[in-house]
């Protein structure tokens, strides 16, 4: 019988409605349920957990006390196996770190939480790798990649990931944003590491036609397009962060920064997470090419989790020298919305929005729109 | 009995016989047939034939089955009853294929007249002048119907066609000293071929990504095009059904960088008549003979791709060239500048002969009418469907479509979680073939392909509609029925995962033995 954790973070989304742009810190938390807030994560994780319980005989669910999932899993039908314990009314990410630990420890199959990208922090710094999750989407900022589109399709993935129906896994990205920053008008946006999450196939292609498998054949074929270009000389390459990238460094057998920017020259490493001091120090008078990828669910390019690419990096690399990468599903996926650059510098923002050759394989390419 | 005259449902089950492997059914020294000796005078020349081999001929006989004639005839008859093909379904599911009824009269002909089954591709050309009269009219036939002023019946495929023109597009750019034109543009929603076979030909290749309106988007290619474009391979309609009225505008940016525009009109069906590619401005173009013209699908091979191109590009044709003096039709292969041999011989003969004969059934205004019909049942059926729960259409708000649509189950996968497959499978229990999805990637979610060309009825089309709308019916209210449906095939449902595991689908026979063990 397949087990499934249920972490519900009860405040995630609080600040939202009123304005708030987040629910980090028991501060603001406080504030939001003065200025009249109603959780809306209990909501969307019963929204969820109710397409769940269509198998609820054959799965066994694991939550925690009271708003944490027991009353959600309850509500939607389930009777759940509770664990911890938690003071009602005053969870803190704390709460949720020690909650997925626990379930970890009690051998679940899939992790179903809900909450915003700063409760994907507090899964992944307890979690890691060690378990597949899923975000049921119900936070202010959901910049991060491992949320449903919906918290109904949260719940038909769980479904076909619980029976076996689903058995692809990628690794999506776990984003945030400073909130006290972006409070003040800042967005500076950091990528802080990777989750297993069941694969959804609403937008990319279905896992009937080997999703995974072409998906590892057009990687390859766009590594070894940027790598062909490595060949004439000693031009330098600033590898961005994410996974598509690291399929280059891993092409060329070099140690990757998955969340960090790396330097390469003629297919060898030349310095590795390097600040954006660092970057201009290394990069003056070298001709350079910067290679991004696609960032987030949003379709970033620049601004999301790789702020080293600052506009003085990029403007010293020059536009025509940075190379996009990205799988033609990636693109898909983005429902023919453009692909964002955020740099900081509306300038160049400007400079870099129109259309874009992104490389969707080896000698394949998408003219793709850029926006900001 | 019979279908249901308020739902127009039938109920349908298809035969089941848990058919061994033809190679499982081989009992040593059983025969279907004995081979006929050579006649004598041959056998006088070469003995029985097999000494003349050598070293060449094998020291183990082939490990063929052994069957006889009436094992096998049931054999592939039960076979043939575990399918649903043209011959026995509302065919209206393969959107962009274009599953047109074949008439019989002609398939009687292709496979019974000895003028073709009991001819040989080295025979003379004076015995063979019927059968080059016929290339030599079709051509006459399709140039007035594109507007081109050659065209070539080698290519056994659609793809072979385009990779064909592909050649001719390199070796115009070659026979000018033009060495710097390294890519080739296609668009999404063109047939994934445009893309393929310019890279076979080491072009690297560039992807227009559809606008909102679901054109290609005209900045975008503009964006790609320079002084490297050799030439831009697209559909018009593309996959979508939309009609793009702007392609000359297309064509143009690409003629001002000096790239040749090649059209695939694989589905040229809700244009027959009305529009052409010399009007678009193409320079090349080319028609799957097994789609619009009506020659049964061909799987690859027995198929054809007829293409043509304006009188600029005539010398870099194929060989041979079925020719006319005026008395005599010949086979011209001294063409120096030709791309060569792109098949054995001069091409698949009996689809010439079946489209010869479709085109003279219907005549000018017939084939026009083919056309008419195509797009008046797409209209048709775009309506219906559009009602019923579940369905939404992407793209085009408020224009008609040609001769296709391409739908999407979006709304249906939010609302009940049962997608576009779990439907496809489920057609198949009223006795209705799978349609076909989309092409990858999905650029429209969850997306469903119908082409209701001018073969069907109206009642035709109201059945295949009363069929989905069932469907969406029982999505809405038993989700789970539908996503573990099939109910009535011989094959029910298989776990979508087990399709991908390369080491559990065997290809061959020895294959097969091997992955499961089979002495």
């Amino acid at each position: 019988m397949k087990k499934l954790g249920v972490i519900v973070n009860p405040v995630a989304g609080i600040g939202g409605r009123v304005g708030l742009k987040g629910s980090d810190g028991i501060e603001i938390v406080l504030k939001a349920k003065e200025l009249g807030a109603q959780p809306e994560s209990p909501m969307r994780a019963v929204d969820a957990l109710k397409i769940v319980s269509n198998v609820k005989d054959s799965i066994e669910v694991i939550t925690y006390p009271y708003e944490m999932g027991e009353e959600e899993c309850q509500e939607a039908g389930f009777n759940p196996k509770v664990i911890g314990s938690i003071f009602r009314g005053e969870t803190t990410p704390g709460d949720t770190k020690k909650a997925a630990e626990e379930m970890v420890k009690n051998r679940i199959d899939l992790l179903l939480f809900a909450g915003g990208d700063g409760t994907a922090r507090d899964i992944y710094n307890s979690v890691g790798y060690k378990v597949p999750v899923l975000g049921i989407p119900a936070g202010v900022k959901i910049h991060s990649a491992v949320f449903a589109v919906t918290p109904r399709s949260a719940g038909e993935v769980a479904v076909m990931f619980l029976r076996d129906r689903l058995i692809n896994i990628r690794e999506a990205e776990v984003m945030d944003i400073d909130e006290d920053a972006f409070r003040s008008g800042a967005v500076t946006s950091k990528l802080y590491g990777y989750l297993r999450v069941p694969e959804e196939s609403r937008y990319v292609q279905s896992v009937k036609t080997g999703g995974i498998i072409a998906e590892k054949e057009a990687l390859a074929g766009i590594a070894a397009d940027v790598i062909d270009k490595m060949d004439d000389d000693d031009c330098y390459f600033i590898i961005g962060p994410g996974t598509t990238t690291r399929v280059i460094m891993d092409s060329l057998r070099i140690n990757n920064t998955l969340l960090g920017v790396d330097i390469v020259s003629n297919r060898q490493l030349i310095a590795s997470d390097v600040s954006e001091n660092q970057l201009i120090d290394l990069i003056k008078g070298h001709r350079t090419k910067i290679v991004v990828t696609v960032i987030g669910g949003q379709g970033h390019l620049f601004g999301r989790g790789n702020q080293q690419l600052s506009p003085k990096v990029i403007r010293e690399v020059g536009i025509k020298n940075i190379i996009v990468i990205a799988t033609k599903e990636k693109l898909a996926a983005l429902s023919g919305r453009p692909l964002l650059v955020d740099t900081g510098d509306e300038g160049l923002n400007k400079e870099l929005s129109g259309y874009i050759r992104v490389t969707t394989g080896f000698e394949d390419y998408v003219i793709y729109k850029v926006g900001y | 009995m019979g279908r249901d005259k308020n739902t127009l449902l039938r109920k349908f089950h298809q035969a089941r016989w848990d058919e061994e492997i033809i190679l499982e059914m081989s009992v040593p020294g059983e025969r279907g047939i004995l081979v006929p000796r050579a006649e004598e005078g041959i056998r006088a020349e070469i003995g029985e034939g097999v000494s003349v081999l050598g070293n060449l001929r094998r020291k183990v006989p082939p490990a063929l089955p052994e069957v006889n004639q009436m094992r096998i005839n049931r054999h592939y008859m039960r076979l043939s009853q575990e399918t649903l093909g043209t011959d026995v379904n509302i065919d209206i599911s393969q959107g962009t294929c274009t599953m047109k009824y074949s008439p019989k009269f002609q398939e009687h002909l292709a496979a019974r007249h000895p003028g073709m089954t009991e001819i040989h591709p080295l025979q003379d050309e004076d015995t063979i002048q019927g059968i080059l009269e016929m290339y030599y009219k079709l051509e006459q036939f399709l140039k007035e119907i594109s507007g081109m002023d050659y065209f070539c019946f080698q290519p056994g495929g659609g793809a072979h066609g385009v990779f064909t023109n592909v050649s001719i597009v390199r070796a115009y750019h070659k026979s000018r000293g033009d060495k710097e034109r390294t890519e080739a543009i296609t668009t999404m929603f063109s047939h994934p071929c445009d893309a393929a076979t310019p890279r076979t030909a080491g072009y690297k290749v560039v992807t227009l990504m559809p606008d909102e309106n679901g054109y290609p988007d005209l900045q975008a290619m503009k964006a790609a095009l320079s002084e490297r474009t050799a030439g831009i391979f697209i559909t018009n309609p593309e996959d979508t059904g939309i009609y793009n009225p702007r392609i000359d505008e297309y064509v143009k940016a690409a003629h001002d960088v000096g790239a040749l525009c090649s059209y695939d009109q694989a589905n040229a069906n809700g244009m027959l008549g009305i529009a052409r590619a010399i009007e678009a401005g193409f320079d090349l173009c080319q028609f799957n003979i097994h789609k619009t013209f009506s020659a049964p699908h061909g799987c690859m091979g027995p198929a054809m791709g007829a293409h043509g191109v304006k009188a600029e590009l005539a010398k870099f044709l194929p060989v041979p060239r079925v020719e006319f003096d005026g008395k005599r039709y010949y086979l011209d292969y001294n063409r120096p500048e030709s791309i060569g041999r792109v098949r054995s011989f001069y091409g698949n003969a009996p689809i010439v002969m079946r489209a010869y004969a479709w085109i003279m059934q219907h005549g000018a205004e017939g084939l026009r009418e083919v056309a008419e019909c195509s797009v008046l049942n797409n209209n048709y059926i775009e309506k219906k469907i559009r009602e019923v729960p579940g369905v939404v259409v992407r793209y085009a708000k408020g224009k008609r479509r040609l001769e296709q649509v391409r739908y999407s189950w979006e709304k249906l996968k939010e609302d009940t979680g049962v997608g576009t497959e779990d439907v496809m499978r489920r057609m198949g229990d009223f006795g209705l073939q799978h349609y076909w999805t989309s092409h990858h990637p999905w650029v429209v979610p969850e997306p469903f392909t119908l082409e209701p060309c001018e073969s069907y009825s109206k009642d035709d089309i109201d059945e295949y509609v009363a069929v989905i709308r069932q469907i969406s019916k029982e999505a809405y209210e038993d989700p789970e029925f539908v996503k573990n449906s099939p109910y009535n095939l011989p094959v029910h449902k298989v776990l979508a995962p087990s399709i991908d595991e390369t080491e559990r689908i065997a290809v061959t026979w020895r294959q097969y033995k091997k992955k499961k063990g089979v002495k």
